[in-house]
């Protein structure tokens, strides 16, 4: 099976290409629009800012190449946000295959530090991405700006207030969490998305 | 839910090999930095964090094969600090596999270079490590180059501009606690909590659980930081975190 992670200005590729490594899996990681488009499933990850990474793949005309990915795509952290209509990060104009708006932050109490960083528990969960996991389990997030609950959420998450964990539209699955950090439960998470791949 | 308190082993690195001080000096061995890295992922640790100690005291760049090996054979997030001088330096230890870079020194120096970084990575790569003493004028002084400069600037005034400039966090290592095993400096720290809108995270200090717990409840720590005491397995991971919720302290188990 070929997995392909999207090769892009974001950080932190490489943790994804280690945790999969771990899973025993090696993608391929590229910017090349053939092998991207042959795959058997593309991530689609990343930590960085909305304009700066949306501005390259337009200058690289890789928007083009995701709006038309049938095959399963992972969106994580930034890559999630990308995938939705328009980032507060900027002012930014994104992929808009999820209807939706990426929002800052407001926090309500001093307590409710920006970004949301750290140890959070996600629930509501709708997918069999999450195939295996108990309600309240633990993922790891860094963000300033989140994607509201709205008809795509598969999991949602509580800080400030509810947001969308993940989302789903067809073949298009997006986290906002890190599972490549997220120890034994986002190594599960991982492993669900290739075998759901895996049976396409 | 509030966010889980996070537990932070840090693998202070010396010529590839983990290393803890008593204030700053004494340096003795503790390990292989991989080694220890994979054992506290496995153990349930929420983070770590790779300091490469003497970096701006020798002019040393952090051991990008070191963090490359420690980042692929763990699970969990992870920060470098030292010798992180300019945005190259970021860009090399994120695409090694670090999730966050701290800065120290180059921070004091250069107070733009954390906007530069907030900038072009986003905030939450950015934490500003500050290493603090409090003297006998009543005040806490910042120091530069692990412990060994004195600068004019001050903890409170410094810790809020860096968070104003866009840091994502705030590493507050108190040097008098450092090393002695007898808690965390947890009236600085809840004052930091209190003035900064960015997560704080205690270091220097962890001796006993019940220090974890205070720094959690009475230093309003968002996070707590420790070397030796995991190093040299006087607390395990698991059994800490069973203490703090049975303290009622959310964590992740």
């Amino acid at each position: 099976m070929d997995v392909v992670i999207i090769k892009y200005n974001a950080g932190n590729i490489y943790s994804v290409v280690h945790a999969l490594n771990r899973l025993g899996v090696s993608p391929i990681v590229t910017d090349n629009k053939e092998t991207i488009s042959r795959a058997d499933c593309v991530l689609f990850p990343g930590q960085g800012e909305a304009s700066k990474t949306m501005e390259y793949l337009r200058n690289n005309q890789m928007d083009i190449l995701i709006r038309q990915l049938k095959q399963p795509v992972l969106g994580i952290c930034i890559g999630m946000q990308l995938l939705c209509s328009h980032s507060e990060e900027g002012n930014t104009p994104c992929l808009g295959m999820f209807d939706v708006p990426v929002q800052r932050f407001c926090p309500v109490r001093h307590e409710d530090k920006i970004p949301h960083m750290g140890w959070n528990t996600i629930s509501h969960l709708q997918s069999p991405l999450f195939e295996g996991l108990s309600e309240d389990a633990y993922v790891y997030f860094v963000h300033s700006y989140y994607v509201p609950v709205n008809p795509y959420s598969i999991a949602v998450t509580d800080y400030v207030h509810p947001f969308s964990a993940a989302i789903r539209k067809n073949n298009f699955y997006a986290v906002q969490f890190h599972p490549e950090k997220s120890g034994k439960t986002g190594e599960h998470i991982l492993r669900n998305f290739l075998n759901l791949a895996a049976q396409q | 839910m509030p966010l889980a308190k996070r537990i932070i082993p840090c693998l202070d690195v010396k010529n590839g090999q983990t290393v803890k001080g008593t204030n700053f000096v004494d340096l003795r061995q503790a390990g292989d930095p991989v080694e220890l890295g994979k054992k506290y992922s496995d153990a349930n640790a929420d983070e770590l964090v790779f300091l490469d100690i003497t970096a701006s005291y020798e002019g040393r760049k952090t051991f990008t094969d070191v963090v490359k090996r420690v980042a692929a054979n763990i699970s969990i997030p992870f920060s470098v600090g030292g010798g992180i001088n300019e945005l190259k330096d970021v860009d090399t230890m994120l695409n090694a596999g670090a999730d966050k870079v701290s800065i120290n020194s180059a921070a004091l120096r250069c107070p733009s270079l954390i906007d530069d970084i907030a900038s072009h990575f986003g905030s939450q790569v950015c934490i500003v490590a500050i290493d603090a003493r409090f003297e006998d004028d009543g005040e806490w002084h910042c120091y530069l180059n692990g412990g060994r400069l004195r600068t004019d600037k001050c903890l409170a005034e410094w810790a809020k501009e860096a968070a104003d400039r866009g840091a994502g966090e705030i590493l507050f290592t108190s040097m008098n606690h450092d090393g002695v095993k007898c808690g965390f400096a947890n009236d600085a720290l809840a004052m930091l909590a209190d003035i900064l809108p960015i997560p704080v995270i205690a270091s220097g200090g962890a001796g006993s659980m019940k220090d974890f717990r205070d720094t959690f409840i009475e230093g309003k720590s968002d996070a707590a930081l420790a070397a030796s005491v995991f190093h040299y397995n006087e607390i395990s991971i698991p059994d800490l975190k069973k203490y703090l919720r049975s303290e009622n302290i959310n964590v992740r188990i």
